[in-house]
């Protein structure tokens, strides 16, 4: 045992037997931050706000919410909507945050690949980035579809149906999943199961990865410059704080960071109070109804770029069904960000605006999947500007691909040949 | 020591092994309770009198938690014989009325002739055999017997088994 001595105080009481003093350093007070980085990089900050107020709103919404086929869409619309004080407001803030969390995720990814941020050294920031995209995902589903209203059942089928096209073993997959042959009460049980325990576990203890892949090679920063943290960070505790290029995070960095939450919350809750409805789907405040399909499914707006993906195959090619190709292509859209840090040939770390192929790409990316998503909620029948929408769906489609495997991988290669920029 | 370090190793590798064993059968465990309960999967019949149907009539009725669509063929739709269900002298389509592609509930379009599924514009014909979209495959025929003017979903008889052997 270490020798204990009486202590001073209740930190010194704390450190003799966990090291306190230790932890905060290397956690926060010697923990180095870049100074030159902007108002992108507080979306972090933000997303773990965000995230703490789902789970809190998500803890009090329990209390009363019934996972129960003949119960949930009363206990959601009218127990916790009517009857529970502050219970619209709970529900607001869970919904709102749900939706507007991944407005932030959309802006923190695209900055990290603007700025180059998953390349050299930070490939598994990016990887477990994106990991959390796709557990983010999957909680979002299950808690869409809680409230059993009409569109909620209907996004459950679809989404548990994609399951059947894994070869030879898909309908039974889709069987298991559901727990009965259509969308019931066992299947709302274990989402809720999945929603309320398993993902937000997982979720947790891929955050703290997250933030732990980002403690040894240091968050990027706004020129991509290579900043020697060792020797930066004896500058700042020299007290040559003004030449040093870094501040600790606490309570340097910090600061900036709560003004960031602050200006942010203030938009928040003017959207929790005033706009609201942008959060809830008006079919679903209809109770999910298993003989009768919504004339129009659409999943919300934050999935729409890829539901564009999975129907913009409706057609077969060289004998490969539009079924299959469409499935597949979903999938992969799924999961081809992870590649980035493969598909970008070139090690050169460095804003888009300084490298001219990567800064075209990287807006053409970020437009095309804006047409997508656009296109996810028009219906697939219609027709915009004299041409089908199934073909934009299509060429969108088709287009997502070639920029991320084939003009991504040209540019950077070219970049590299080129020696730099 | 040498020996000692072998008695480590092999309790190591017991350990290992009675950790493989018991992980497989609990994995077994967790499968099977997620797998439908008995009560889901003794789920019942449905009986649909077919006679009071016009010509060209579409129905939707239930079964096991399934839309189901009934459509008595008038004149102008041509026969199909793989596809139809005879009672005396009409043609009947009986489907599961889910598209093949993700299970929405296509409508159908009487004007036009046609199933639309509004979901992924996936299009299905009088007989519900899949012409345009993402749908793999006709619409699936829920097991039948027929018995006189009824129709009993849930249960094989002779008609479906030769539908069946010719899909
Ligand atoms: S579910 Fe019918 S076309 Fe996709």
């Amino acid at each position: 045992m270490a020798q204990i001595r009486k202590s001073t105080g209740i930190i010194d009481w704390l450190d003799q037997r966990m090291a306190v003093n230790k932890m905060m350093k290397v956690l926060v007070s010697e923990y180095w931050i870049p100074k030159n980085i902007n108002f992108l990089w507080a979306m972090g900050v933000i997303l773990t706000t965000l995230f703490v107020l789902l789970l809190i709103t998500g803890f009090l919404l329990m209390m009363y919410y019934k996972p129960d086929i003949n119960l949930a869409f009363d206990s959601v619309n009218y127990t916790i909507m009517k009857e529970v004080e502050y219970g619209w407001l709970w529900r607001h803030i869970h919904a709102v945050a749900a939706s507007v969390i991944f407005l932030i995720i959309y802006i923190h990814t695209f900055t990290a690949i603007y700025y180059g941020s998953y390349k050299k050294g930070r490939e598994l920031i990016w990887v477990s980035g994106m990991l959390l995209f796709i557990l983010f995902s999957a909680e979002a589903f299950s808690g869409y579809m809680l409230p059993w209203g009409q569109m909620s059942y209907w996004a459950a089928m679809v989404i548990t149906n994609l399951f059947g096209g894994i070869p030879v073993i898909g309908d039974a997959v889709v069987e298991w999943i559901r727990g009965d042959y259509a969308v019931s009460d066992s299947t709302l049980t274990r989402f809720f199961m999945l929603h309320v325990c398993l993902l937000p576990l997982v979720l947790i203890a891929v955050i703290a990865l997250h933030f732990y892949t980002l403690r040894i090679p240091h968050v990027n920063n706004e020129t991509g410059e290579e900043i020697d943290f060792d020797i930066e960070a004896e500058k700042y505790l020299k007290g040559d704080k003004a030449n040093a290029k870094v501040i600790p995070f606490w309570p340097g960095f910090l600061a900036k960071d709560f003004m960031y939450i602050g200006f942010f919350m203030i938009f928040f809750f003017y959207l929790v109070c005033f706009h609201f409805n942008f959060a809830m789907d008006p079919i679903n405040f209809e109770p999910g109804n298993p003989l009768k399909t919504p004339p129009h499914i659409y999943p919300e707006w934050y999935f729409l770029w890829q539901y564009e993906i999975l129907r913009g195959f409706f057609f077969d090619i060289f004998g490969f069904s539009a079924y299959n190709i469409g499935l597949i292509a979903f999938a992969f859209a799924g999961i081809a960000l992870f590649f980035m840090p493969i598909y970008d040939r070139s090690d050169v770390v460095a804003p888009a605006h300084e490298r001219k192929g990567f800064f075209v790409w990287f807006w053409l990316l970020v437009i095309d999947m804006i047409i997508l998503t656009i296109f996810g909620k028009l219906p697939a029948d219609g027709v915009t500007m004299g041409i089908s929408n199934s073909w934009i769906g299509f060429y969108s489609t088709i287009t997502f691909f070639i920029l991320l495997l084939v003009v991504l991988p040209i540019i950077t290669t070219l970049e590299k040949k080129r020696g730099g920029k | 020591m040498s020996v000692k370090q072998e008695r480590r190793n092999f309790i190591g590798l017991a350990f290992g092994a009675v950790a493989a064993v018991g992980g497989a059968f609990s994995l077994v465990a967790v499968k099977k309770t997620w797998d439908p309960l008995p009560s889901v999967k003794a789920a019942g019949f449905t009986t649909v009198d077919l006679s009071p149907m016009k010509d060209g009539e579409m129905r939707q009725i239930e079964w096991r938690k399934k839309p189901i669509f009934i459509l008595k063929k008038d004149a102008n739709m041509a026969p199909n014989d793989k596809r139809d269900v005879v009672v005396g002298d009409s043609r009947y389509i009986v489907a599961i009325a889910l598209c093949t592609h993700l299970g929405c509930i296509p409508e159908w379009r009487a004007s036009k002739q046609v199933f639309i599924c509004a979901c992924h514009a996936g299009e299905f014909n009088v007989d519900g055999i899949n012409t345009f979209g993402p749908p793999p495959r006709p619409l699936d025929i829920p097991p039948f017997k027929i018995d006189g003017t009824k129709l009993v979903l849930g249960e094989t008889g002779p008609e479906y088994e030769k539908l069946v052997a010719q899909a």
